[in-house]
């Protein structure tokens, strides 16, 4: 780790204030992600913020659903009555993800900011075009086993390794977030990540030094009818292969609208939209399941390693869809 | 550390009259010393403290005393920070460097080593304390963000002669090898009871949406809830043994015997 100067944010005009001082300025939410990428060199700030004691953790309700402060944690929100019972599938998602002691610590903020997971990336000795810009793509030509099948560019081939962000995808969530000025402005959560194309080294669409300070979530009407489904090298406590979040809104046995996300496959949460627009006023049946999850993979470009995603991708949407259905 | 002077209890003078007789009368005259604990753990992985259980519990929870280390000038080092935090039962204040973790902070700065340094990058768990309240992990968490919490760690969890329940249920089910994961999984397993009591779901919790109160772990349940701790050697069995044994109170079938 470079050295680096360390100060503790008051509330969010202190927060802001300190970050536009200082050009390598970083805010620290639990840190699970910013201290490893420091220990690794790959990130390099000369001044940390903690933003460990704003008042944004607090989980309410809203006129129009729920709202979920940025530094609320990720084991607080899982396990939010209100989360649990009418946002199942992000209670789901949240828990698919890490361990407890990480969930603990995650802020939710900071868990929709974590960076790829792409081993090059973490390799300062490897070029990178995400790490430093016209270096190149290591994984392009590498091992990518873990990488890309939507979306990716010649530049960055990453996929984004949050749980939490592709049930908030499926949800469809807006990110609030607060400028220097003070002023607030509302991202809906499918312009929040970006794609990778001439521009890798941006994951999203915060410009520097933005705050985000709470997620807030509509109602839906498909918390009886969805799942979170997640593909791993083991059982727990590793990064999707594939995952997918779902959920069905039914009227008897026909879905009004679908809803769903993929993890593990871009370099955002991959919003399933021809199979989405293929089930709505469909009848819920296995031959459609089988039908839009095949339509949704058929546009999928597989690099050297990672051809199995598609076949993999496809049976877990088919999964998802009849755990939702279930309920 | 220091020598621990306090009188030896008839239940360790027994343990080491027998399993350590040669170093009895030095230990009743000039205290306990770190090579006494150990030669005894060399003793315990080969099974003889078996017939000693009650001498060694409480040998074991004793808490160990470290020597004072000098307060140092903020001025000492680039970015030095003061911070004051609660570590068991006593406050620490200590000058760190702003990227000083809180567990170098604790093994390097306070001298409690009880908590291990695994992997550094969050990825086993070895470095498992509780944060007011909440297991974390100690290597990805600047002790600089610790201002004014109250941890615990391993060398906070017994009471006086005795220890933690969780500790008891460890050493009677074996529930370690090499022991260089345990305090981590033990601090974890012992924040992990308080959660199965607010009902915190996990991922494969049948039914999120029944929010029913308190869980009763199952096999399952404990594997998926403490699978943020790597056990290198696999003592997982008698791991999960173990928490079920702290869990319900009720005795649990050994699973393990020995030779002879
Ligand atoms: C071993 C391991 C396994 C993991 N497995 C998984 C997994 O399976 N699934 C999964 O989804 N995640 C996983 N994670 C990632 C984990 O979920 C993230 O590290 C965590 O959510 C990040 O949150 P944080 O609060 O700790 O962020 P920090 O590390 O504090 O911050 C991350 C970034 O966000 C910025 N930031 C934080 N808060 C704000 C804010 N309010 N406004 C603007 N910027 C902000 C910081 O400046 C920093 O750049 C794993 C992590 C580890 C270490
Ligand atoms: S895939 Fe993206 S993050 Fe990985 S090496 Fe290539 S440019 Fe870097
Ligand atoms: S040392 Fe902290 S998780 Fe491995
Ligand atoms: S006992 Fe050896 S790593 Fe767990």
């Amino acid at each position: 780790m470079i050295p680096f100067k360390f100060s503790i944010a008051k509330n969010q005009s202190e927060a802001l204030g300190l970050i536009h001082q200082h050009q390598h300025a970083a805010f620290l939410a639990g840190g699970t992600n910013i201290l490893d990428l420091m220990k690794e060199h790959v990130a390099q700030p000369t001044e940390i913020i903690d933003l460990g004691r704003l008042p944004l953790s607090t989980i309410k309700s809203t006129n129009t659903g729920i709202s979920l402060g940025a530094l609320a944690k990720n084991t607080e929100t899982a396990n939010h009555p209100l989360i649990r019972k009418d946002y199942p599938v992000l209670s789901k998602a949240i828990l698919a993800g890490a361990s407890a002691q990480i969930r603990n610590m995650a802020s939710n903020g900071g868990n929709l900011m974590q960076r790829t997971r792409c081993s090059y990336f973490y390799d300062i000795n490897m070029p990178c075009n995400k790490r430093v810009p016209g270096s190149g793509c290591a994984a392009m030509k590498g091992f990518n086993r873990m990488h890309a099948i939507f979306g990716w560019s010649d530049q960055c081939v990453a996929v984004y390794p949050s749980d939490m962000a592709i049930a908030l995808s499926a949800l469809n969530a807006n990110v609030k977030v607060m400028q220097q000025n003070g002023s607030e402005r509302s991202i809906p959560f499918t312009d929040f990540h970006v794609l990778p194309k001439d521009h890798p080294e941006k994951d999203n669409s915060l410009n520097h030094g933005e705050l985000i300070t709470s997620i807030e979530l509509p109602k839906n009407n498909f918390a009886s009818h969805s799942s979170y489904i997640k593909v791993r090298d083991r059982n727990s406590y590793a990064f999707a292969l594939v995952s997918v979040a779902a959920g069905f809104e039914l009227e008897g046995n026909t879905i009004k609208t679908a809803h769903i996300a993929m993890g593990g496959v871009a370099h955002k949460p991959w919003r399933a939209l021809k199979a989405e627009a293929f089930l709505k006023d469909k009848a819920a049946t296995f031959a459609n399941f089988i039908k839009a999850a095949d339509l949704e993979m058929s546009s999928a470009k597989p690099l050297s390693h990672n051809k199995f995603k598609i076949e993999m991708g496809k049976q877990t949407l088919i999964h998802a869809f009849e755990v939702a259905l279930k309920g | 550390m220091k020598q621990n002077k306090s009188p030896l209890s008839p239940e360790e003078e027994k343990l080491f009259g027998d399993l350590m007789p040669e170093e009895l009368n030095e230990v009743l005259s000039s205290g306990l010393q770190r090579r006494h604990f150990l030669k005894l753990m060399g003793l315990a992985s080969a099974g003889l403290l078996v017939s000693h259980m009650v001498g060694a519990e409480q040998l074991f929870a004793r808490s160990v005393e470290f020597d004072e280390i000098p307060d140092l000038i903020p001025t000492a080092i680039e970015n030095g920070i003061n911070v004051s935090f609660k570590v068991n039962s006593g406050t620490k204040k200590v000058l760190i460097d702003s990227r000083m973790t809180l567990l170098d902070t604790l093994r390097e700065r306070i001298g409690l080593t009880g908590s291990k340094k695994g992997c550094d990058h969050g990825q086993c768990g070895a470095c498992t304390v509780i944060v007011d309240g909440n297991r974390v992990l100690s290597c990805l968490t600047l002790a600089a963000s610790c201002e004014g919490k109250s941890i615990i760690t391993i060398e906070g969890l017994a009471k006086d002669n005795e220890l933690n329940p969780m500790q008891q249920a460890f050493l009677k089910h074996d529930g370690f090898q090499c022991g260089f994961c345990t305090p981590g999984q033990i601090c974890s397993a012992v924040a992990l009871m308080k959660e199965a009591k607010e009902g915190q779901a996990s991922f494969v919790t049948q039914n999120i949406r029944d929010q029913a109160g308190a869980v009763m772990l199952s096999d399952e349940e404990i594997a998926e809830r403490m699978s943020g701790n790597i056990c290198r050697c696999g003592a997982y069995p008698n791991i999960v043994a173990a928490i079920k044994e702290a869990q319900t109170g009720k005795n649990i079938e050994q699973n393990w015997l020995f030779a002879g």
